[in-house]
């Protein structure tokens, strides 16, 4: 397929799938049992701060007009303010994203990094010792609670051996070194799971393509078995790998809320957490709103670069 | 036959889950002492005759609210999960059944909702209905049933399209027998299956979320938020922060091994691949 025509129509695949996401973000504010407006004004209100808001949010239109109106102001960089200080959602929101991915991209990294050598390393020894102890360590690691994980991180390399900081952030532009040694833990916390599930999925997949005619066929041709993997093996799981390196942004940007809460990082995870406790709903839905958009995007580029590998995936 | 020979992992699994049942039921007469009884002169006690496991910053006994934390938790994953069927199920079933336009809508709407990470958006659901036990569990629940529905879907799909059905509607059988009587019954396989795993990831939403301190609220114990106060003394006690984790993680674990048994055994296509 033309690769004009493929974007246009992965893109209009994806216009859906925010609607309905966002519609999604919107309703959860309806979720709330009794009056939306109350929640909003916070405790003791009055009954004019009451009515103010109802306006305010357009509360006293039909459901439509005000997702309308709301999603309007997100797609403009409007996501409300706080209930707490009246800063706006998207600046809280803007100053701690840097934080969240910093820890994600290194957990990304340090999960692919160690997962596919540790998914091909049991593959081609499919059935041994080495294979059985890598599955077995890979389940281990999948059922891992990623925050007990860090507490035990913290404890041993930041409280006792005192190499990594156990807590908070730097900035990555302003003290590269710093912001890294403050994010290694957390990285390493989140990795965990994520080597696991990168590791078992991948042995899966290569498994598969191993066990085909056509490598038995390069096989039996005479072919190195160093070469078949390298050349025919990986090439055919590469898109497994990137479909799970997708879903492994999505776990990511969902495990790094606890993460954020261990280290005491200034991250979006420990934002919506926070304000979720303190009943501070319109910074809920922004960090919400913000996280999805973000894993849909990261779906559409796995799918286009899918594509662009792999002519079979852009013929389905 | 031979392939419901246990394996060991599966055994050990149901070993352990069944004996996370009996605590839960027996947890008052087994546990040592109560799981809120505060005793100030007992505070911060290490591992001792008297209690096994120490005592917390209010002097209770760790191994009893680790007793106590059972039943909390199982309830809490039963919950979610049961939401999670109950919506997910028909959910799938329906659009796979119906097919056209509904399954085409329906779907988008799945992946819509799997596009979000499910620990954020079970806080964003919790923050809406307010946070406690039941409401962070409702909120598990709705994230995981997109899962459930995706399965369901894919198996009716296979189910609707076999020769049985069509002899079935050919003799007259309603969309609703169809369902119910062949439908169903044929896709409930992988069901079982995502059930045993769905309660592997409601019980460690459960605990993140009873971490973060939206879900369980003490002085009711969770294993949850006997890390998140086990946190809080990190520095001088860290031995504590060991019995809940280990719970949490052998009861994930558990759920994972009896899920992946689940499918070899019940799953067609892998009983004839393992054979080979």
């Amino acid at each position: 397929m033309h690769a004009g025509r493929l974007l246009a129509m992965r893109l209009l695949q994806v216009v859906p799938i925010i609607v309905v996401a966002t519609f999604v973000v919107f309703g959860l504010l309806h979720l709330t049992p009794g009056d939306p407006a109350m929640m909003l004004a916070g405790d003791n209100p009055t009954p004019q701060h009451v009515a103010e808001i109802r306006h305010l949010y357009g509360l006293d239109r039909p459901f439509l007009d005000q997702y309308g109106l709301w999603l309007w102001h997100a797609a403009h960089g409007d996501l409300s303010q706080s209930l707490l200080t009246r800063a706006p959602v998207s600046s809280l929101i803007l100053q701690r994203l840097p934080n969240t991915l910093l820890i994600v991209a290194l957990a990304l990294v340090l999960g692919l990094g160690f997962g596919i050598p540790l998914g091909i390393a049991a593959a081609v020894r499919n059935g041994s010792a080495v294979d059985q102890a890598l599955t077995s360590a890979a389940s281990l690691g999948v059922a891992l609670p990623s925050f007990w994980l860090a507490m035990i991180l913290v404890t041993v390399f930041a409280l006792d051996l005192n190499w990594f900081p156990a807590s908070g952030a730097a900035s990555l532009l302003g003290a590269p070194l710093d912001a890294l040694r403050h994010a290694a833990l957390p990285a390493i916390a989140l990795a965990g799971s994520t080597v696991a599930e990168v590791a078992r999925q991948l042995r899966s997949a290569l498994i598969e393509v191993l066990g085909t005619q056509y490598i038995r066929t390069l096989r039996a041709k005479g072919l190195s078995p160093t070469r078949i993997l390298w050349k025919h093996g990986l090439k055919n799981v590469a898109v497994t790998l990137l479909t799970v390196t997708g879903l492994m942004v999505n776990r990511l940007l969902g495990a790094t809320v606890v993460i954020e809460a261990v280290f005491a990082i200034p991250g979006t995870g420990s934002l919506i957490s926070y304000s979720a406790i303190n009943k501070d709903f319109p910074v809920v839905q922004g960090v919400v709103f913000v996280l999805v958009i973000g894993v849909i995007l990261t779906n559409l580029l796995v799918d286009l670069v899918a594509a662009a590998l792999d002519p079979r995936v852009s013929r389905a | 036959m031979t392939r419901w020979r246990l394996p060991v992992g599966a055994m050990l699994a149901l070993l352990f889950l069944g004996f996370l049942v009996v605590l839960s039921v027996a947890a008052r007469w087994i546990a040592p002492a109560s799981p809120i009884q505060q005793n100030l002169d007992d505070m911060m006690l290490g591992p001792g005759p008297g209690h096994l496991l120490g005592t917390d910053d209010l002097g209770r006994d760790v191994l009893s609210r680790l007793i106590y934390g059972a039943p909390v938790s199982l309830y809490a994953c039963s919950l979610a999960v049961g939401v999670a069927t109950i919506l997910g199920v028909p959910f799938g079933v329906l659009i796979g059944f119906v097919g056209g336009w509904a399954d085409e809508v329906g779907s988008r709407l799945l992946d819509a909702l799997l596009s979000f990470p499910a620990i954020v958006l079970a806080i964003g659901v919790t923050g809406a209905l307010g946070i406690g036990t039941t409401n962070a569990m409702l909120a598990v629940g709705l994230v995981l049933a997109p899962v459930m529905a995706r399965v369901v879907r894919a198996q009716t799909l296979v189910v609707r399209g076999s020769l049985f059905v069509e002899a079935a509607q050919g003799f007259g059988a309603g969309p609703l027998r169809v369902i119910v009587r062949h439908i169903l019954p044929n896709a409930i396989q992988p069901v079982i299956v995502q059930i045993t795993l769905a309660l592997a990831m409601a019980l460690l939403a459960e605990a993140s979320l009873s971490f973060l301190g939206l879900g369980v609220q003490p002085p009711q114990p969770s294993w949850g938020n006997m890390l998140a106060r086990a946190y809080g003394y990190m520095e001088i006690a860290p031995e504590q922060m060991y019995p809940p984790g280990l719970a949490i993680l052998l009861t994930a674990l558990s759920f994972n091994a009896l899920g992946e048994w689940l499918r070899v055994v019940l799953d067609p296509t892998m009983r004839k691949r393992g054979k080979s």
